[in-house]
């Protein structure tokens, strides 16, 4: 252990009953909140200001996004029970489970660029539309959550999972902590999908 | 850690993800619902309005339960009433401020 190792990684500061993980991940989901916040403010001001906003919208394709929605919530499933796994001290369920919702964040990706390349080819871009503007930075700003997640619960279930054998407790409050960010991405897609995907255009009869 | 001690921990895994299982099922079960509410045609406050409620309920599912927040410390649901805060006001600042300024023209 090194000189300066961070203090209540795994066991609870006295004045707050946290470890340091939690709170920190959890003012980072608060920074997150505000981020994707101010793009759906974004959305709310264009919705509301332009009588032609949504038009466009008929163009998404709903079984594809609809799909996504079953993909993304199985895998908050799967890291659920990954980190179930890691309390029971089963390393081989563990890996399983760890091991699907990486799996199908990739499948989320894998559809999520089919829907992008047929819009590309339909001649649709971010450019295209106050709409398509909207719909591409919100979207693609969560496949790169979607990506990071990945990455990180990549790391776990591989080469990070090392730790299982030298600290078992540190490494089930990482696979906790980078399930809440994994949860988290799962709940914006939640309302992605509706504010996205389904709702009518405003003013379809001007 | 002891034998029982142990075991005890174990069945405290089990209640968990037998409440997973339930969540996971009525969060496949709104999905549906969402997409089935989007072709009854409503007019577009309900559908928003309902939108937004189906929404809620799904992600309230997913941060009590998936991410724990139903059994949280109270430091975190500081952090979680004052994110909430800030989230309204920002989502509704851009809006209000440009109705007042159409009412002013």
């Amino acid at each position: 252990m090194s000189a300066a190792a961070i203090p209540y990684t795994v066991e609870p500061r006295p004045d707050t009953g946290l470890n340091n993980v939690k709170i920190g991940i959890w003012l980072f989901l608060a920074s997150e909140v505000m981020l994707f916040g101010a793009l759906f403010a974004g959305y709310i001001l264009l919705r509301v200001g332009d009588p032609g906003f949504g038009h466009g919208s008929e163009e998404l394709s709903i079984p594809m996004a609809f799909v996504n929605t079953l993909v993304l919530i199985t895998s908050s499933v799967t890291m659920v029970m990954a980190w179930a796994s890691c309390m029971r001290r089963d390393l081989g369920k563990f890996k399983l489970y760890m091991g699907l919702t990486v799996a199908l964040g990739g499948c989320f990706m894998v559809i999520k660029y089919f829907e992008y390349t047929a819009k590309f080819h339909h001649g649709i871009f971010p450019s295209t539309s106050t709409f398509m503007a909207i719909y591409f930075t919100l979207t693609g700003l969560h496949a790169a959550h979607v990506l990071a997640g990945m990455i990180v619960n990549g790391y776990f279930w591989l080469p990070g999972a090392k730790m299982w054998e030298t600290n078992w407790q540190q490494f089930t409050n990482r696979v906790e902590t980078s399930g809440l960010f994994w949860h988290f991405v799962d709940l914006v897609w939640i309302f992605l999908f509706p504010v996205l995907y389904l709702l009518p255009v405003p003013y379809a009869h001007p | 850690m002891s034998d029982a001690h142990a075991h005890a921990h174990e069945i405290d895994v089990d209640h968990h993800v037998r409440i997973y299982m339930r969540v996971f099922a009525a969060l496949a079960v709104l999905t549906v619902i969402t997409v089935a509410v989007a072709y009854l045609h409503l007019t577009t406050a309900a559908a928003v309005a309902l939108a937004l409620f189906i929404a809620t309920i799904k992600g309230s599912l997913v941060a009590c339960y998936f991410m724990h927040l139903i059994s949280e410390k109270k430091l975190i649901y500081v952090v979680m009433v004052v994110t909430v805060l800030f989230f309204f006001f920002e989502l509704l600042i851009p809006t209000i401020s440009e109705s007042i300024n159409i009412h002013a023209r």
